[in-house]
C-alpha cells in the first residue's frame, strides 16, 4: 500500500441490521451501548421509538431498520449512539442494532445521483459491498418538519436551536 | 471513535412542577402555571357543549365573564388510550382547562433539556422539554401547546353567542323541571 492510497483510506464504524450491514463515519459515532430502559411519552415523529439516559444526556432511539431492511427488529444488542448534525448543532441518536459493531478503514466510494438519500457512499469489505448511512436523511430531523409549523416564540421558551436549556422559575 | 463531550450541566436553579397522570402516562407541569385545580364535574357543572371541526379534544366550554375557558381532554390531546380525567388544571394565561387524571406528586426539577431536534412534529409544541427524574425521562408540557391560534379560532367560531347560551340553558332547565314535574305526577 502506498502513500497515495493510504491517505485515501476512511474509518467507518460496521453495524448489522439483521442479515445486512450497513457502514457510519467512525466521525459520526459517539460509542456503542447496551439496551437501556426506553422512556417513552406521547410523540408524532416516525421511527424514534422514545429516550434513554446516557451519561446525563436524554439520548433519543430511532429505529432505522424498517427504512433500510423492510422490517423493524425483534431482537437488538447494541445501541450505536451516532451524532446527528443539524447544521451546526450535534446531538446524540441511539440506533438500535443487532450485532457487534467494527471499526475498519476503507476507501468510500461517493454515491450516485440515483442512490437513495439516506446512502452517503459505498465501501467494499470482506466481499461485501456496503452502504455508508448519511445520517441527515436517515433519522429525523427538521426537514421532516410538517409544512408550516414553526417552533413557537413565547418567553421562555426554546427554540430548535437550543439543547439545554436551565430550569426557568 | 471520538470520546463523548461531557454535558454541561449549566447554572442550577430550582423550578416547581406538578407531576400528572394521563392513562398510565406520567407528564409534569410548572405549577406557576396552574391558576386553579377543580374537580372536572365542578367545573364542567357549569359547562356547555361544543363542537368544533377537527377539533375534538374539546367538547365543552365555560363561560368566566369576558372570558371562554374550553376544557381540553388530555387523553384525546396527546393521542392515548384513556377516558376524560377527572380532574381539571385551569392553566394561567390560557383559555385551556387540562383534564387529567390525577397529580402524582410536586416535586422540583433542576434542569430542562431541550427536546432532542429529532422529535420534529407536533411534540414541539406541546413540550418546553424534557426532565429526567429519579431515572425517569418525564415530558414538561408547555401550557400554550394545547390550543393553537387555528384551534381557538375555530373553537370560537363554535361557540354560541352569551344570550344564546343563556337561553338554551334556561330552556334545558325548564325542561328537566317539567321532566321532574311529570315523573312526580307518575309517581303519585
Amino acid at each position: 500500500m502506498n502513500v497515495s492510497t493510504e491517505l485515501e483510506l476512511k474509518s467507518f464504524v460496521l453495524l448489522r441490521l439483521g442479515e445486512r450491514r450497513f457502514a457510519v463515519a467512525a466521525d459520526d459515532t459517539a460509542e456503542l451501548v447496551s439496551p437501556s430502559r426506553i422512556f417513552s411519552f406521547p410523540h408524532r415523529t416516525p421511527r424514534i421509538e422514545g429516550v434513554i439516559l446516557r451519561r446525563g444526556r436524554i439520548v433519543p432511539v430511532c429505529d432505522v431498520a424498517e427504512k433500510l431492511i423492510g422490517t423493524g427488529l425483534t431482537t437488538r444488542r447494541f445501541y450505536l449512539i451516532v451524532l446527528r448534525r443539524y447544521g451546526h448543532r450535534t446531538e446524540w441518536v441511539a440506533i438500535p442494532v443487532t450485532g457487534e459493531c467494527a471499526l475498519i478503514n476503507a476507501e468510500l466510494t461517493a454515491a450516485s445521483a440515483s442512490d437513495e438519500a439516506h446512502v452517503a457512499g459505498w465501501l467494499s469489505y470482506g466481499g461485501d459491498v456496503i452502504e455508508v448511512l448519511n445520517l441527515g436523511a436517515l433519522t429525523p430531523g427538521l426537514q421532516d418538519l410538517r409544512g408550516g409549523y414553526v417552533a413557537p416564540s413565547q418567553p421562555g421558551s426554546q427554540t430548535v436551536r437550543g439543547s439545554m436549556a436551565e430550569a426557568r422559575p | 471513535m471520538p470520546s463523548a463531550a461531557p454535558v454541561n450541566p449549566g447554572t442550577l436553579r430550582a423550578e416547581q412542577i406538578i407531576l400528572f397522570r394521563i392513562g398510565e402516562q406520567l407528564f409534569a407541569l410548572s405549577s406557576s402555571s396552574v391558576q386553579e385545580v377543580r374537580g372536572a364535574d365542578s367545573l364542567s357543572g357549569g359547562a356547555s357543549e361544543i363542537a368544533a371541526p377537527g377539533v375534538d379534544k374539546v367538547r365543552q366550554f365555560v363561560r368566566r365573564g369576558p372570558n371562554t375557558l374550553f376544557l381540553v381532554s388530555g387523553a384525546a390531546h396527546f393521542g392515548l388510550p384513556a377516558p376524560d380525567g377527572i380532574l381539571a388544571f385551569v392553566l394561567r394565561n390560557t383559555r385551556t382547562a387540562l383534564l387529567v387524571d390525577g397529580i402524582e406528586r410536586m416535586t422540583t426539577m433542576t434542569r430542562l433539556q431541550a427536546l432532542p431536534l429529532s422529535f420534529c412534529h407536533e411534540e414541539r409544541q406541546w413540550y418546553r422539554g424534557l426532565t429526567a427524574l429519579e431515572q425517569t425521562v418525564v415530558p414538561v408540557v408547555r401550557p400554550e401547546g394545547f390550543l393553537s391560534d387555528e384551534e381557538l379560532t375555530m373553537l370560537d367560531a363554535a361557540v354560541p353567542p352569551a344570550e344564546e347560551s343563556r337561553e338554551k340553558a334556561q330552556r334545558e332547565l325548564e325542561a328537566e323541571a317539567q321532566t321532574d314535574a311529570n315523573l312526580d305526577t307518575e309517581l303519585n
